[in-house]
């Protein structure tokens, strides 16, 4: 029970970090239709440039500038970048985020090197929160947990109760309509685009310190934010919301679980042992392959519900 | 669609520079080495630190000389710590007639690369390659798996566990164990069970758990299993990301108990723990930058002050320094790098390290011998780890005695 409220805690942080990363992902994918490969770089780079400007600006001018930076990162990007090989179809808009990924991993790597650098967590945020059975709850994981909620909070308001909010819903459906309608799709594009990568930007700021900070963070971030952004469905930032928050519990939960697929099977009179056949992969503990559960997931929504979870649309 | 195209050739272009300039930079008058290791993904932190270190070493050892007449050179290839990749840079390494193949990370490369090399060898007798070890650790590397071709210049699972299970405290009497779950990490989790029920029956296994390989983002989880299981101590095998994040998480959750590791001295680790890790987290090495200071070795500590002058990581690497100075000997006595002529000059040599021991490279198994550290990482040193101001301090120290474990190798050695 008590390891059940722990990893309830545990699974709601971890599953708001990728929220974080997600949202941005799902706009600019259903949106633009571009599955923007770069979006976990831009993630590493919020990381290294909190991490500068904490050195000097301290950590909570950092925790706004660095994000600024990146989505200004993600405008640059997409104005001179992907707005140029966006007519040569998604086939080049792909290989030109591919390549975006081994350019900024590389800029990374020769600018700060290999190391993992030393981002802290702020020495004001520093401090158990609370104890829960004995195991401290870190403050800084709340201040993660309010950051994402207030970000949710804003999207959502952006997104609903404003004009340009209902522009991008609008075009994240029907692009060529919303275009005809008058209205300055492009600049829709970039604006999203932007914020997407702020978003990134700022997950990599509290992230950072919070894991670590090195060269291969983006590497290690990229795959999973893409499971949710598909589980969740395209176009659906309710459907990414429940997406990641479900990944952070599977993760967590799936470590917590010592039972095998034999331990289920038992009940049902069926024992098997290591020397069966199959019997290695039956008799392996849930939490020896929790990492793979979310792949496990993405291959069953797309063969019984290919629009994802909540989907608007089919890709 | 005109200008995608243009875009490939442009592509292909600068790629073909590139190796063309490889190429032209490796002159004949040099001895190469292939080097295969993790530069990218998610270790390329360790394989980045190796280079460094091997980079200086090679530097050290051309100051002396060098092999009849000859310098060392490296030529790397990055594996990404998977063994497909490392079997096709096998291949380059083969195609350009290098006569050593040198790894450092990953088991499971290690294990590729020997069959891959006992393949090639067997079918090439005019281009044989040797292959240097210099840190993949399974045991059974050179045990079940034993080549002729395949030298190990780094301590095996079983040595350090040795060390490590002899150089716990009589005061810890449960360990929670967790290991990666590969070759390397099921090799660790069964020689640690094994020297537990050999030298501290006393102390009980609350948990045994295998993790999947630098995969997890977020330890927290673990933190709190281990923190129910009231564990004294975490024995771990894990290294890079694997332990970095786990330390980590165990520092923010406020777990209090000891970290008994394998491998927290490699790079990055001190800077996760950074002074949270004071006094409590322990590592088995090969050696660390305080050893000559405690050992009031001038010439050694002279070694390390050269590399710290320019490098802002510790150097783990003697053994490596003893390997290159084996290969020169084995080198000039073969009075060339033909393979089977320089690996039975290795076989039974003895050189002294950089501490001053003596290090034997054993015929049968091809493993060598020599004393390990447990260090506890701590304020009161002299040279600190990652400019974090603390450092590793020894706490114990086996013998070449001590590491010689017999062997279960059957070496099938070549007839000529």
């Amino acid at each position: 029970m008590q390891i059940g409220l722990i990893s309830l805690l545990d699974g709601l942080v971890y599953g708001m970090l990728l929220f974080m990363l997600a949202s941005g992902l799902t706009l600019i994918l259903s949106m633009m239709g571009v599955l923007n490969f770069a979006h976990a770089s831009v993630y590493m780079l919020g990381a290294y440039f909190a991490y500068e400007l904490s050195r000097w600006v301290g950590f909570w001018p950092a925790l706004i500038i660095a994000p600024l930076l990146c989505g200004a990162i993600g405008a640059a990007i997409e104005v001179w970048g992907l707005r140029r090989v966006h007519h040569n179809g998604h086939i080049a808009e792909l290989l030109f985020t591919f390549g975006l990924v081994f350019i900024i991993g590389r800029a990374v790597q020769m600018a700060w090197g290999m190391l993992p650098m030393p981002y802290r967590v702020p020495a004001s945020l520093d401090f158990p929160l609370f104890s829960l059975y004995g195991e401290n709850f870190p403050a800084y994981r709340g201040f993660m947990l309010l950051i994402s909620a207030l970000m949710l909070l804003t999207i959502w308001l952006l997104l609903k109760k404003t004009r340009i909010g209902l522009i991008i819903q609008a075009a994240l459906t029907h692009p060529s309509m919303v275009s005809a309608l008058g209205h300055d799709v492009p600049s829709v594009f970039t604006i999203v685009f932007a914020g997407g990568s702020l978003l990134a930007g700022l997950a990599g700021v509290i992230a950072g310190n919070y894991l670590t900070t090195e060269s291969s963070m983006a590497d290690a971030m990229g795959p999973i934010v893409f499971v949710v952004v598909i589980f969740g469905g395209l176009g659906s930032l309710a459907g990414c919301f429940i997406a990641s928050i479900l990944m952070g519990m599977v993760q967590t939960f799936s470590v917590v679980m010592e039972w095998s697929f034999a331990d289920m099977l038992r009940p049902l009179g069926i024992s098997v042992s290591a020397d069966d056949l199959l019997g290695e992969i039956l008799t392996i503990s849930i939490s020896r392959i929790g990492p793979l559960v979310p792949y496990v997931l993405l291959i069953v929504i797309l063969l019984f519900r290919p629009r994802g979870l909540m989907g608007t649309r089919e890709t | 669609m005109q200008r995608l195209r243009l875009l490939a050739i442009t592509c292909l272009m600068l790629l073909g520079l590139a190796v063309a300039g490889q190429r032209s930079l490796a002159a004949d008058d040099t001895i190469k080495i292939g080097y295969i290791d993790p530069f990218s993904g998610a270790f390329a932190s360790g394989g980045d630190a190796s280079l460094k270190m091997f980079q200086f070493i090679v530097d050290y050892i051309n100051a002396k000389g060098g092999a009849l007449g000859k310098k060392f050179e490296l030529v790397t290839f990055d594996d990404k710590l998977q063994p497909a990749e490392a079997l096709i840079a096998l291949k380059s390494v083969t195609d350009q007639n290098l006569p050593f193949v040198m790894s450092c990370v990953g088991s499971n490369v290690g294990s590729a690369l020997i069959d891959a090399v006992n393949k090639h060898n067997a079918r090439n007798p005019d281009n044989r390659v040797l292959q240097i070890n210099c840190g993949q650790l399974a045991t059974e590397l050179t045990n079940e798996q034993c080549s002729f071709w395949h030298f190990r210049f780094t301590g095996s699972v079983e040595m350090r566990a040795v060390a490590r299970i002899k150089s716990l405290p009589q005061s810890v009497k449960s360990v929670y164990l967790l290991n990666q779950d590969y070759l390397f990490g099921q090799s660790i989790e069964k020689d640690t069970k094994r020297f537990l029920a050999e030298y501290r029956p006393d102390i009980k296994i609350v948990a045994d758990e295998f993790i999947p390989l630098m995969q997890i983002k977020d330890f927290a989880p673990y933190v709190t299993k281990i923190k129910a299981s009231g564990a004294q101590s975490l024995l771990t095998g894990n290294y890079g990301p694997d332990l970095n994040l786990l330390l980590k998480a165990a520092v923010d959750a406020g777990l209090e108990i000891r970290f008994d590791t394998y491998l927290a001295h490699v790079i990055g680790a001190a800077t996760a723990m950074g002074s949270a890790g004071e006094g409590r987290v322990t590592s088995v090495l090969d050696d660390h930058e305080n050893i000559p200071s405690e050992e009031h070795n001038a010439e050694a500590e002279d070694f390390v002050k050269k590399w710290r002058a320019t490098h802002d990581f510790m150097f783990i690497a003697v053994p490596s320094v003893t390997q290159f100075e084996m290969m020169v000997r084995a080198i000039n006595q073969a009075g060339s790098t033909d393979a089977v002529k320089v690996a039975l000059a290795l076989e039974g040599m003895e050189q002294k390290d950089l501490f001053g021991a003596t290090n034997i490279m054993r015929k049968d198994d091809h493993q060598l011998l020599y004393p390990y550290y447990e260090g506890v990482f701590t304020k009161n040193v002299k040279y600190d780890a990652e400019k974090t101001g603390l450092g590793w301090k020894t706490e114990f120290k086996t013998t070449v005695a001590d590491e010689t474990l017999p062997t279960t190798c059957k070496m099938k050695r070549p007839s000529s």
